[in-house]
């Protein structure tokens, strides 16, 4: 809770960074708000069971506080990669303090207890980001893509905020476990517009996180806003929105699991189909994460299908998060700084292993954790993914997740073919500041490290 | 390694690679006098929650392999001495990784940490393939990684669901003995489901005929020493998988559907060998002749009888040597003549007489001539099938003929005759290259005089496995 607050006093801080000119002291304050709002969330971690705030609107469990130290070691490798990244084309201090605030938004929705906090929380953490969607004022694409994702995004409010209301129609509550409870005791006749409701939830939510076949706004949102724009919404965001659905759907709704996992079962597999043949299509590496992403979500949606309630599922999904979290953090830091000067094509990979081989084989190691190979974090991520699956009736997922896993294989090498194979027009090498380098090999290296010693992050429910 | 200069890094690869090799040999004397002796085994927890542990340890089999590969890996590694490639230090370091994740399959004894060996594996010799292989590398190694990958998928969900059916009182576990029992305790169905899962993990890495399409052309396209990795110690991936992590798990399933899949086995050994008598590129008919070899191996473990089993340990050894051999050779001829269409070389023995009798033994080590190496394996494994299926074995027993064919036929072309060309030239071996051919030379008939020490662990490892599936 601590840490919640700490950010949003942040926010309101860069706000005034400006007039009280202090530009230049922004990011140190920024970074050590970070870390303090870290420490002190897990300073929270044995006391944290029983305490709620504000009539029990918003309580910070472990699960909240695991979620939330993904999120803000994200937005620490965030920040410093965006260091001077706004300097030129807008004013650095509106755009922290935008990410700022969907930082408080995406931290809500990790430690929700009342529908009206999720809803609250889905718009704090939506409404920055169609601003920052378009922060690159002068480009047509950036334009297109904040445009794109405010009508989709608001349209999903819109379902997101029917289904509430249908849901409080037939519960009479908006807490989620008043709710759960009330669900339970009568099982056998609630009413059809309730489960409405559910659907209802479930479709925002799912739009929320892109999952097939409510994803087409991403590949156009992503590939036009900002790369370090994608960069946030294709890891904090989606962190924040599957910790939001893992605790609705199997907190409040897991009672009636066998209404959503059905439906929920369907998505996944269009997700993983979709999203994996669309990606070994694309030329354009930012549009190919895009897809990439998409298929992530429907991994992580597995976890959340086979609503086991055991520590290892919750194991599961927080590592899978880390993993890919830390895994895309590097891959659109280089990506950034790649496509500086020239497009986003895969061209312009060519040749990166000559131009600056520490970066080509910290992309390498991305790639390869992002596609599932061992002994990198996304392997294990996988694993665990497996692992809840094989005890579901939904085992034909498996077999679907193994097939676009070959495929994914396909186009993250695809990446890596161009950097160790294809020779480069220029040969000039390729210099990258020093905050982007320490950012890029920190998360590589942490890539490794989970990957190895698993333990260090999966075994944190065990205790 | 990866920050050294090329030639020193040569030599410390070299250096350590033999090196690694005389720990090999001092643990083959280990287990020779006391098989149960603990230093051969490691056991450390690696990620509790999970029963997975870095468990390690030899037994016959892995022994065998073990010494197989720090043998090859040296080898391999002074065959690069006189490459006209420029290869960075970046080769030798990605060649020694390459080393340990093998001996790291061959030794694991958990099965998570058998999987992550196995995909490990991968790695190096893709990179080694995608930088240093020949023209359109970048798609050839592209589908060998998928295809491999994808195998090894359905590997893991197979593992994965033995894992799950592991363990008493529901605390589960990754050790390779409770997997065995996890196993044993399926009924026939459900050990036909892990079965398939499995077996087509092994047999696209083998590779067994319908999986084999991206075998031939990853040959011919990898630089010579990736090719020998691949060929001559990766391929006894495939085999060994089986004896270790499938014959023990699944015999009811074995019995089943491994007349299938020995029927699949000898349809490869006919079909590559009579493709390999229409090659014209030497190099790919090698490629080709493997396919055959190891259709003969695998029939004869899955045959699951003292005799299959057995050669087929030996035969694994004697093709890893010969292949090796033969693609070396492979990679002299190129080196030297420019080619390696069979129809452009010729006469060459005339020219330099040594290599033609080092080609020879190869050659007849390949082909299974009594006193080579090769005949040990090869007549157990006939022997294996014959006791299976008599009609299977009249037919994998073509492959001594046919692989007479096709080898003493592009012998002939290559190395007797006259020259096609006047401006022909071979000149001299290299010392290197003669070391490295005399080494195998020996090795060839060596083992085939005196095949004693291995045939013995070979026939306990062979007994141990058996001992599981009655």
């Amino acid at each position: 809770m601590k840490g919640l607050l700490i950010i949003s006093g942040l926010g309101i801080l860069a706000m005034l960074a400006e007039i009280f000119k202090f530009k230049k002291l922004l990011l140190p304050i920024v970074l050590l708000g970070i870390v303090s709002a870290f420490t002190l969330n897990f300073l929270e971690w044995e006391t944290s069971l029983n305490i709620s705030y504000f009539d029990n609107m918003i309580s910070f469990d472990k699960l909240a506080i695991a979620f939330s130290g993904i999120i803000l070691l994200t937005a620490f490798f965030w920040f410093i990669l965006a260091n001077n990244y706004f300097d030129k084309s807008s004013s650095l201090v509106d755009n922290f303090a935008l990410v700022l605030f969907a930082l408080v938004g995406a931290l809500m929705l990790t430690a929700f207890k009342n529908m009206t906090t999720l809803f609250l929380g889905i718009e704090i953490m939506s409404i920055p980001l169609y601003v920052l969607a378009a922060s690159k004022k002068e480009d047509l694409k950036s334009n297109e893509a904040g445009f794109k994702y405010l009508i989709m995004g608001s349209f999903a409010s819109g379902f997101l905020l029917f289904g509430i209301s249908l849901i409080y129609g037939a519960c009479g509550t908006f807490d989620i476990m008043k709710m759960r409870i009330f669900i339970e005791q009568n099982a056998t006749q609630l009413p059809v517009f309730f489960y409405v409701g559910v659907v209802f939830i479930l479709i925002a939510m799912l739009f929320k996180v892109s999952a097939a076949p409510f994803h087409f706004w991403a590949p156009d949102v992503y590939e036009g806003s900002p790369t370090l724009i994608t960069a946030l919404m294709s890891t904090i965001v989606k962190t924040a929105v599957f910790a939001a659905i893992l605790r609705l759907f199997s907190i409040g709704f897991g009672s009636i699991s066998e209404i959503w996992t059905s439906a929920l079962a369907l998505v996944i597999a269009a997700s993983l189909i979709i999203a994996n043949f669309s990606a070994a299509m694309q030329s354009n590496v930012k549009r190919m994460l895009a897809f990439s992403s998409i298929s992530h979500a429907g991994f992580m949606l597995m976890v959340i299908l086979a609503n086991i309630r055991t520590n290892i599922s919750l194991d599961a999904i927080i590592y899978y998060s880390l993993a890919y979290s830390v895994g895309s953090i590097s891959a659109f830091g280089i990506l950034y700084n790649v496509t500086r000067k020239g497009n986003e094509d895969i061209g312009s990979f060519n040749g990166l292993s000559k131009n600056n081989p520490l970066m080509a084989l910290c992309m390498t190691l991305a790639m390869f954790s992002l596609a599932g190979i061992p002994i990198t974090a996304g392997f294990f991520a996988k694993y665990f993914v497996f692992i809840t699956m094989i005890g579901t009736p939904y085992k034909w997922l498996i077999i679907l997740a193994i097939i676009s896993s070959a495929v994914g294989a396909y186009y993250y090498l695809k990446v890596v073919i161009a950097m160790y194979f294809n020779k480069s027009e220029n040969d000039a090498p390729l210099i990258i500041e020093n905050s982007n380098k320490f950012v890029i090999i920190f998360t590589s290296i942490l890539t490794l490290l989970i990957g190895i010693v698993p333990s260090l992050v999966s075994e944190i429910f065990m205790f | 390694m990866f920050f050294t200069k090329s030639a020193l890094s040569r030599n410390l690869a070299l250096t350590f690679s033999v090196f690694e090799f005389i720990i090999a040999l001092v643990a083959f004397f280990l287990f020779t006098h006391n098989p149960n002796l603990a230093t051969l085994y490691f056991n450390h927890t690696w990620v509790q929650s999970l029963g997975i542990n870095f468990s390690v340890g030899i037994n016959g089999l892995s022994l065998l392999l073990i010494l197989l590969t720090t043998f090859l890996v040296p080898l391999i590694i002074l065959s690069t001495f006189n490459s006209l490639q420029e290869l960075g230090s970046n080769f030798y370091g990605l060649i020694l990784l390459m080393q340990m994740a093998l001996v790291g399959v061959f030794s694991a004894n958990d099965g998570f940490l058998f999987y992550v060996f196995w995909e490990l594996a991968l790695i190096p010799i893709y990179f080694i393939c995608l930088l240093w292989g020949g023209e359109n590398r970048a798609k050839i190694t592209f589908k060998f990684f998928i295809y491999t990958l994808f195998g090894s998928l359905f590997m893991l969900v197979g593992l994965i669901y033995l894992y799950n059916h592991s363990g008493i009182n529901g605390l589960k576990s990754w050790a390779i003995q409770d997997l065995y029992q996890a196993g044993r305790g399926l009924n026939l169905d459900q050990q036909g489901v892990v079965f398939w899962l499995i077996f087509i993990a092994f047999a696209i890495k083998m590779p067994i005929f319908p999986f084999h399409t991206w075998q031939p052309n990853t040959y011919v396209n990898a630089p010579s020493q990736g090719t020998m990795l691949l060929a001559g110690i990766m391929l006894k991936m495939g085999t060994f998988g089986v004896i270790k992590w499938l014959l023990p798990i699944v015999p009811l399933a074995t019995e089943k559907w491994g007349s299938m899949a020995i029927t699949l086995s000898v349809i490869g050994i006919i079909y590559a060998s009579c493709i390999a008598i229409a090659q014209k590129d030497f190099k790919r008919l090698i490629a080709y002749s493997s396919i055959a070899h190891v259709g003969l191996i695998s029939a004869g473990i899955l045959s699951a009888n003292q005799q299959g089993v057995q050669g087929a340990i030996m035969q694994m050894l004697a093709h890893g040597v010969n292949v090796v051999g033969l693609f070396f050779i492979a990679d002299i001829l190129l080196r030297h003549t420019g080619t390696n269409e069979i129809n452009k070389l010729g006469g060459i023995r005339n020219i330099n007489g040594s290599f033609a009798v080092l080609f020879l033994i190869i050659l007849l080590g390949s082909i299974a001539l009594p006193l080579t190496n090769g005949f040990v394996g090869e007549f157990l494994l006939i022997n294996g099938v014959y006791q299976y299926s008599d009609i299977a074995a009249s037919f994998a027993g073509l492959t001594v003929i046919l692989g007479a064919v096709y080898m003493l036929r592009s012998y002939q072309q290559i190395m007797l005759g006259e020259n096609r060309d006047s401006n022909f030239s071979f000149g001299v071996l290299a010392s290197s290259e003669k070391l490295t051919l005399v080494i195998i030379c020996i090795v060839v008939i060596g083992l085939g005089v005196y095949p004693k020490p291995l045939n013995d662990i070979a026939e306990q490892a062979a007994k141990d496995i058996l001992i599981n599936i009655k």
